[in-house]
């Protein structure tokens, strides 16, 4: 793996953002909005705090740590779309570019993307809500990266999909993700599913990191069961899925596909 | 002169169409190969093949010697293409494209790079424009310039002068043929220009239906069918005229 490939990368993707303003929108303007709306429900519902005391932690730090989920998957994918609606991809794959190196790029993308949504939302929270979500304590560090990772997964899938089955799914790069939403137990503790779902999402690491913090919440220590098995899952689900993307990369080039994705 | 890129029986089937049918020959160093055939004939399917962006069904590819699915990394470091079919990064003005691609080939001295092919090709009134206010003709040498920025050893050029005035198009020609002078460099060039191609061309490898139905000199092909222009035998061949095979 070469350093100057991956910033190459780096620097094409800064480039473009930029000067954007479309782009930078979708770093501001989307999370924004997600945390106001959800910030005047909770507020609502903190009215019945009696019956469901933290209501405002549960809510709003699930939503700031739901979006660090979709922003890594997020600047995967649509780092790859950016390529493809480009027609840069041939540029880049008949360079000496290795698919790892693409991946790897794309991952401090889109660590770079939450960085920047994440301080959106935790100023906009702090700033109309007086929340603060590091009363989770340090403990939220852990959880937040293995959160990176679950995105990451998601984002190597849809973009896999999108590259073996072009424009036709290109929608995945929005929808895939929320498709692991209702399993990832994001504002809701897993036992309120069936048991059935449980099984299902137990086997999803942002379940754990999300039991988890509602965890730190409500008894105040720190659940390293979850952040086990999330890190575990974790670790299985994007080796796993680095291994396929390659498999996908050679079916792409097999079928002649790569200088057609997009068309 | 050794030969850079060689190709033995490479053939790519897409299901059952046979795209490219067990073609073989190679290209020497400082020497540039014309590929010439009607459309569908395969000639951007191979280009793809040795750019890597398509897996050969069966044949090989080996280039400076080397094999090219085992030394892929090192190759594509010493090649690089231009293609009227390809785009860049519309978002980002042309002198910052130029710039990834500098670095994206891990190149010294990018900066004076850049100045110079910019100056080469005349792009200076347009550096610092973005890439979606270009015209098809400044776009074209855009592609060019980001192919001549690497200096490679091998050059893939499909229709570099697709959409270029006469003028800017004698230019670009007469820049490829003094690159391939002062470097050596190798160029592999296709074109549906059969007088650009005679121009250009050392030799011509004309493909037709995935085969390679004639190679050689323009004169030796022109030659062999009988006529006295390559356009004449790229429509005889195209009607439907197959010749015997080599």
């Amino acid at each position: 793996m070469r350093l100057h490939r991956i910033t190459a990368l780096l620097t094409r993707h800064l480039y473009l953002y930029r000067r954007s303003f479309p782009r930078l929108m979708e770093i501001i303007y989307w999370p924004f909005v997600d945390l106001v709306i959800w910030g005047f429900i909770t507020l609502y519902l903190a009215q019945y705090k009696n019956s469901l005391p933290s209501f405002v932690t549960f809510f709003l730090g699930a939503l700031i740590l739901w979006d660090v989920l979709f922003r890594a998957q997020q600047g995967i994918t649509i780092s790859f779309l950016e390529e493809v609606w480009s027609r840069n991809l041939m540029n880049l794959f008949a360079s000496p570019l290795k698919p790892s190196e693409f991946l790897a790029a794309t991952m401090l993308l889109s660590i770079g993307k939450v960085v920047a949504v994440s301080c959106v939302t935790v100023m906009a929270a702090l700033l109309f809500y007086s929340f603060n979500v590091f009363v989770l304590g340090l403990s939220l560090v852990p959880f937040l990266l293995n959160l990176i990772v679950t995105g990451w997964c998601i984002g190597v899938l849809t973009t896999g999909l999108i590259m073996r089955y072009g424009q036709e799914v290109e929608v995945l790069a929005w929808g895939l993700v929320f498709l692991f939403q209702p399993i990832s137990c994001v504002f809701y503790p897993m036992n309120v599913l069936p048991p059935w779902l449980q099984t299902i999402a137990w086997i999803n690491p942002a379940a754990h990191v999300f039991e988890g913090m509602r965890a730190v919440i409500t008894t105040g220590t720190f659940p390293g069961a979850e952040l086990a098995w999330a890190s575990g899952l974790n670790a299985v689900y994007l080796s796993g899925l680095i291994l396929w993307f390659h498999m996908m990369f050679s079916v792409c080039k097999d079928k002649g596909l790569l200088v057609r994705v997009g068309e | 002169m050794a030969a850079v890129v060689e190709v033995q029986n490479l053939t790519k089937c897409f299901d059952s169409f046979r795209a490219v049918d067990g073609i073989s020959f190679e290209i020497r160093e400082g020497e540039i190969l014309g590929l010439l055939g009607p459309n569908g004939a395969g000639k951007t399917t191979t280009i793809h093949m040795l750019l890597g962006v398509i897996t050969p069904s069966s044949g090989a590819i080996r280039m400076f010697g080397l094999p090219f699915e085992r030394h892929r990394e090192v190759i594509l470091g010493q090649v690089n293409f231009s293609s009227t079919y390809v785009s860049m990064p519309q978002a980002l003005t042309v002198e910052e494209n130029l710039r990834v691609v500098g670095k994206l080939y891990g190149l010294d001295r990018i900066a004076s790079r850049i100045d110079h092919i910019i100056k080469r090709l005349e792009m200076e009134e347009f550096r610092t424009k973005l890439t979606r206010k270009l015209s098809s003709g400044q776009m074209t040498r855009l592609s060019l310039a980001k192919a001549f920025l690497t200096e490679p050893k091998v050059l893939f050029l499909d229709e570099p002068t697709g959409s270029l005035d006469p003028d800017i198009a004698a230019k670009t020609r007469a820049l490829i043929l003094e690159m391939r002078r002062s470097s050596g460099m190798s160029v592999l060039y296709t074109s549906h220009n059969m007088r650009e191609m005679e121009e250009m061309s050392d030799r011509i490898v004309f493909l037709f239906r995935g085969r390679i139905i004639a190679e050689g000199t323009a004169k030796a092909i022109k030659a062999r069918f009988g006529e006295t222009d390559l356009e004449e035998v790229f429509l005889k061949l195209a009607r439907g005229g197959v010749p015997s095979p080599l």
